[in-house]
């Protein structure tokens, strides 16, 4: 049993008496049994959601951007905040599949799955906004390097805007194989206890035919591992691609080195930030409450106070160099005096109360662990990220270099309704997700039982001190 | 056709499996396969597995989709149409390498990812519409399943239960 040995420091990551045949119960019983009223209306109200942002965006496309609020100064508003924000959501699933595997973090376990179900979702949502945001968005398939017939006319390597389309594909499918090489245990295990013909046959497909033989779990150990140790950089450098749309520009406030760091850490921020607003209800909702517990949701909060840590110290920095450049034009970024006196001073102060105020209540140990509180603050946070990508995007865009061409943005109607549209459209895939997939990753877990069951952990304690009386 | 004896020792833990594989193998008893619910730590080494090469072969693939990549960009930006965009100078690819970095990771990363995973599926023989692999559906569950392909059924059947088997099963397949 040494092997299973574990500090008693450490607390319990599985609580209950819980053996193998637990977890799996646990873990199957959404999947199994039917959906509840209270996933009806929700699946309903995302549905209308998503109903009225396709009809939004069927409505751009068919009108014209101009039905949007942008205008000549200010060409990308609500757009690009919200394909920065769903892309940014979506980094904190693969931070805690990749980074917190490379670093043996046992927690993660029974949060990955449904991270990495959140990554997905979010880039899909983000994969919208680059296509919908063209003014002709059915030449888009231009954007690769495709052999044509206008003598191979090719695409211009040194656009972040192309980088951002290698990234961004790269990403999402790497992030999908990730996943869905982990759920193959998992769907087989739903499958060796379906009943029903149908159920057993659609589980059939997705397992492929697994086995868990012991030269496969060999294999599959070491796969996780190396696409963990890929995916690792891999978040890095989506994000600071992201980020190069604004810092290779030479707009004042964009054109700034301190982005590609600073966006990743605001990734990470608010990605986790949303991983708890789900946990939060997902634990409940499903009954998962020993596997997702205090401690983790303690874990994910110290992690969204470090990198909101760092997100602050940004912001100091841009506020410190902003005036150190000596450069006039630095007066009125997104970060100054000028910002936060200007026409857009509350989404200046949103983005301090929202980003850098209400999180540092997470220092205190009480609400850092109080499910409630950390809820309210996940949401706070991801508002807050709406609106740094806003400030960012907006604020500096619509004080540039010529006085003559300063001017205000407004949404319309159809910037909120796509906004709102991908939300639904988040949710619905979400939602049907957490019915249909195994939402912890099941053969995961059980590896971590016998050490960070809290059981087990009881027993070797007590063992232990028999040990030494004797 | 001759038929072979697939004989079954079915354990309900994992370190009883281990102890189990120790002592079967210390007998001198070549073990088939073992199933198990969940990556057993040391069951490998326990097994005499061999280490897996897809990592080695991960590396080859992704330095595949960086060369690929870094002709790809030096072919379209520097040799088929050298043009002046924004003052980038496009007389050589080194000379703009800096704005190529980024495509180039980026496949270098999905060259590496998918082409392993790929590896992984293929070696490991699991595809959509595959058979099931494992012969006991509770071995997905919580049950770990030792198979020993032997005339020798009472013998083993012994050491089975000596390791403290929860069930012991023979099958006689063609």
């Amino acid at each position: 049993m040494s092997g299973h040995y574990e500090s008693p420091l450490r607390e319990p990551l599985i609580l209950g008496h819980k053996t193998y045949k637990d977890i799996t119960e646990d873990v199957a019983r959404p999947v199994e049994s039917r959906a509840g009223k209270l996933w009806w209306i929700a699946f309903s109200l995302a549905m209308i959601a998503f109903i009225y942002g396709f009809g939004c965006i069927s409505y751009t496309i068919g009108t014209g951007i101009g039905v949007w609020g942008l205008n000549r100064t200010i060409n990308w508003a609500w757009d690009i905040t919200n394909f920065v924000w769903w892309v940014g959501i979506g980094h904190a699933g693969t931070l805690i599949s990749a980074v917190l595997l490379l670093f043996r973090q046992k927690w993660r376990m029974s949060i990955n799955r449904s991270a990495e179900a959140m990554t997905i979702f979010a880039v899909v949502q983000a994969g919208l906004f680059p296509l919908i945001h063209m003014g002709r968005p059915w030449v888009g398939y231009w954007v690769f390097p495709i052999p044509n017939n206008f003598g191979s006319l090719w695409v211009n390597f040194n656009s972040p805007l192309l980088w951002d389309v290698f990234a961004i594909a790269t990403y999402f499918s790497v992030s999908v194989v990730f996943w869905y090489m982990g759920l193959i245990p998992d769907f087989a295990m739903i499958r060796d206890r379906a009943t029903k013909p149908v159920t057993k046959r659609i589980y059939s497909i997705l397992a492929f035919g697994w086995g868990g033989k012991a030269k496969h779990w060999q294999r599959f150990e070491e796969l996780s591992l190396v696409l963990a140790g890929l995916a690792t950089p891999l978040v890095f450098s989506v994000h600071t691609t992201v980020s190069f749309d604004f810092a290779t520009s030479v707009i004042k406030g964009w054109h700034s080195t301190i982005y590609p760091p600073y966006f990743v850490a605001g990734a990470i921020f608010s990605g986790f930030a949303m991983v708890q607003t789900l946990l939060i209800i997902a634990r409940k909702v499903v009954g998962l409450e020993d596997y997702i517990t205090r401690k983790h949701i303690e874990y994910m909060n110290i992690v969204i106070l470090v990198t909101g840590g760092m997100v602050t110290v940004a912001y100091l920095t841009e506020f410190f160099v902003a005036w150190y450049s000596g450069s006039r034009y630095e007066d009125f970024t997104y970060f100054t005096v000028g910002a936060a006196t200007g026409p857009y001073w509350w989404a200046f102060w949103l983005l301090i109360l929202c980003n850098v105020l209400i999180p540092m209540s997470l220092w205190v140990r009480p609400l850092r662990r109080s499910f409630l509180w950390t809820f309210i603050v996940s949401i706070v946070i991801n508002i807050g990220m709406w609106f740094e990508r806003f400030d960012i995007i907006v604020i500096n865009l619509s004080r540039d270099y010529l006085p003559s061409s300063w001017t205000m943005f407004m949404p319309s109607f159809v910037d909120v309704g796509i906004f709102l549209g991908t939300i639904g459209f988040f949710s619905v895939l979400y939602l049907l997700y957490a019915r249909t997939f195994p939402v912890i990753a099941q053969a995961e877990l059980k590896t971590i039982l016998k050490s960070s069951g809290e059981s087990y952990k009881k027993h070797h304690i007590e063992h232990e001190h028999d040990e030494h009386e004797h | 056709m001759n038929m072979n004896t697939k004989i079954y020792g079915l354990y309900g833990d994992d370190d009883e499996l281990l102890n189990a594989v120790h002592s079967l193998s210390k007998k001198g008893v070549k073990i088939n396969e073992v199933y198990t619910p969940f990556p057993v730590h040391g069951l490998d080494k326990a097994l005499g597995l061999k280490k897996t090469r897809i990592s080695d072969l991960a590396f080859i693939y992704g330095a595949y989709g960086l060369i690929l990549m870094a002709i790809t960009t030096w072919y379209m930006m520097n040799y088929d149409w050298p043009q002046d965009i924004g003052g980038k100078p496009s007389f050589s690819w080194a000379e703009n390498v800096t704005a190529f970095a980024v495509p180039m990771f980026e496949m270098t990363v999905f060259f590496a990812a998918h082409f392993m995973a790929i590896t992984y599926l293929l070696r490991s023989g699991l595809y959509p519409g595959a058979k099931t692999k494992n012969p006991d559906p509770r071995t997905t569950d919580d049950k770990f399943l030792i198979e020993i392909e032997s005339e020798d059924v009472d013998r083993l059947r012994d050491m089975f239960i000596e390791t403290g088997a929860e069930e012991v099963t023979v099958k006689k397949v063609q």
